[in-house]
């Protein structure tokens, strides 16, 4: 099952029509000990490897052949109404809010919207692969920054703001804490007032609180 | 058409009119001669056109059989050969085109021949234009002659006959004749031929309409070219110059982690980065080519063709005497360029290929020809596209492609120069 972690590697597919990206994006996982089960190259191909069982996460390209606009989102968007958790990386040459909007509506984890540039900070990179899987999320700073714009947070302290838009993005306490040089405490002392603030429901479970984050912001 | 008119302005006959000045001079007595023939001629043909008057008036009421079909159906196209003979005489005479425009009939199919030139106002004007040349302009064109050679005939008549009296006064009539003739004739003559073009010559309405057709046509042709060259670049950038340099990040990334436990494979994504890179530039130099070439903006069109004909393998004749004109034609013209040395390099088998043009401060016109294999096809894909990049200036293309006997693509651009 999709999502099952075993003990193990974790198992990938990759969808990108781009030969070099295809075979950089494969040697980056597997230099990261993630085995690529299927490598595939067009939107029905993806349609085909989405049914398997055996893998963990997908890494899709948005842009897929037959028509290079956004095959691969779609036919993700589809796979995912019959499997909600469908643990999914979309990778975009830009990055497009309207797309993460539909990739979040189902307001389920288990996705990812990354620019491919982020790939290039290959722990990062593998760091968002292992936490799609795991059933988090890892937005771009881009869509969540176009996602924070279009909501007004002038109720949040600046420091708030910073900790609500790494969260969006899907970091975990800990890499908050670490990338903004405070504590872990500190990082749960702001959370409780964000959520606090925009009236959301607390919850324990780390993952929960960012879909409560993300819905907040796509309402906008 | 352009260059029967052109014939036509060496042919003093048919030289344009000018105002002419009542002083009495050689000159002032040979254009008016010339008038008067032409006058005549235009009172003679007004015979004929009475005739066809008549014939056509006479077969409206026996429509209902087939005679009358088969009359119209002789008849209509004669009476066109006549009208196009005063249009050409009224387009240089008054040095202005008078268009027919007829409708397109299949004249085999006698139903739908007559079916569309019933509803062709290029035929009605060809009917009414035929009752006036048979009346009204037979009466004015006859004026200049008569009066000319009218008296003199009278005297020459009178003393066949013996008729003393009637030579004296057709004689006293001989000066007044004269004079009336040296004042009226050009006059006259201007009347008539603008009447012509006033019946002949599509309306205002039609002309405008038409314009306005071709200005819809090729606005909508080139907002479609335009997306669709966009949606090009686009998809070159992505698939291009952006995918090598994710490639190259990506491997610059790799070898980042990998430099101090695996030096070696380490080195060797940085060859392929550095690859990459090289790769992207190449994409984004010819990308930059195809939207703009900066040989166009730096040396202009003569500068920019001659770049084309450069790669091409068989040897190119570029003579362009052009001037600096604005961007968008100049780039318009250098893709049109392109696109028929890349077929004549292609396609046609050719030894030899020529690109030759001129401005004449109102046109640019410019020829791509070679000695290839021909059998080009307008409608092709290239071409089709070249000519609707074209017709978003108001500019033409004809290709001339017999089989065997090489290709001749003309196109013609009016601009002004910078």
């Amino acid at each position: 099952m999709p999502g099952d972690l075993r003990a193990g590697n974790l198992r990938a597919i990759v969808a990108e029509d781009q030969t070099l990206l295809r075979v950089g994006l494969i040697r980056i996982l597997e230099a990261g000990g993630i085995d690529v089960v299927a490598a595939v190259d067009s939107a029905d191909a993806l349609a085909e490897a989405l049914t398997r069982d055996d893998f963990d996460v997908a890494i899709v390209d948005v842009r897929l052949p037959p028509t290079f606009t956004t095959e691969g989102l779609r036919t993700v968007v589809q796979a995912r109404a019959s499997r909600p958790d469908l643990p999914v990386l979309i990778l975009s040459q830009y990055v497009e809010p309207l797309y993460a909007r539909e990739l979040l509506a189902a307001g389920r984890g288990s996705v990812g919207y990354l620019l491919k540039d982020r790939v290039v900070d290959v722990d990062g990179f593998l760091t968002a692969v292992r936490q799609v899987a795991r059933g988090g999320t890892a937005l771009d700073p881009e869509v969540v920054a176009g996602l924070v714009k279009a909501r007004p947070l002038d109720r949040l302290t600046e420091r708030e703001r910073e900790v609500l838009t790494l969260m969006a993005e899907g970091r975990s306490n800990t890499a908050i804490a670490h990338r903004l040089s405070i504590t872990e405490k500190a990082v749960d002392k702001h959370i409780n007032n964000i959520f606090t603030k925009l009236d959301l429901a607390p919850t324990p479970d780390d993952n929960r609180r960012v879909l409560a984050v993300l819905a907040w912001l796509n309402a906008g | 058409m352009r260059d029967s008119f052109a014939v036509g302005t060496r042919v003093s006959w048919l030289a344009p009119l000018r105002a002419l000045p009542a002083q009495v001079d050689q000159a002032g007595f040979r254009e008016r001669l010339r008038l008067t023939a032409v006058s005549a001629v235009l009172a003679a043909l007004g015979v004929p056109a009475l005739v066809l008057a008549l014939v056509m008036t006479g077969a409206f009421p026996s429509l209902l059989s087939l005679t009358g079909f088969l009359m119209l159906w002789l008849v209509v196209p004669v009476t066109a050969h006549l009208t196009q003979l005063h249009r050409a005489v009224a387009s240089r005479l008054l040095g202005e085109h008078v268009v027919a425009d007829y409708a397109e009939a299949d004249w085999r199919n006698l139903v739908t021949a007559i079916a569309t030139w019933a509803r062709d106002p290029a035929r009605w004007r060809d009917f009414a234009f035929c009752w006036f040349s048979g009346t009204g302009g037979l009466v004015m064109s006859l004026v200049p002659p008569a009066l000319l050679v009218g008296p003199v005939i009278l005297v020459a008549l009178g003393l066949a006959q013996g008729s003393v009296v009637w030579s004296v006064i057709a004689s006293v009539l001989i000066g007044p004749s004269l004079l009336a003739w040296w004042f009226v004739t050009e006059p006259l003559v201007r009347g008539r031929l603008r009447a012509d073009r006033a019946i002949l010559d599509q309306s205002r309405v039609e002309k405008l309409q038409q314009r306005v057709d071709e200005v819809v046509r090729s606005r909508a042709e080139t907002v479609d070219h335009n997306a669709a060259e966009l949606r090009r670049i686009e998809r070159d950038l992505h698939d291009g110059a952006q995918a090598s340099i994710a490639a190259a990040g990506m491997s610059v990334g790799l070898a980042e982690k990998l430099i101090h436990s695996d030096p070696e494979t380490a080195a060797e994504l940085l060859r392929e980065a550095r690859e990459s890179a090289v790769r992207a530039l190449e994409e984004l130099r010819t990308l930059v080519r195809g939207i703009h070439p900066p040989v166009l903006a730096d040396r202009g069109l003569v500068g920019g063709i001659e770049a084309l004909a450069i790669p091409i393998p068989i040897p190119v004749t570029v003579a362009l005497r052009v001037p600096r004109l604005p961007g968008p034609i100049e780039s318009a013209v250098y893709f049109a360029v392109a696109e028929c040395l890349a077929n004549v390099a292609k396609h046609a088998e050719a030894t030899r290929a020529w690109v030759v043009g001129e401005h004449d401060g109102e046109r640019l016109r410019v020829v791509v020809g070679d000695d290839g294999r021909g059998g080009a096809d307008p409608r092709g894909h290239g071409l089709a596209g070249v000519a609707r990049r074209l017709a978003a200036f108001d500019g033409t293309l004809e290709v001339t492609s017999p089989v065997g006997q090489g290709t001749e693509v003309r196109m013609e651009v009016p601009c002004r120069a910078i």
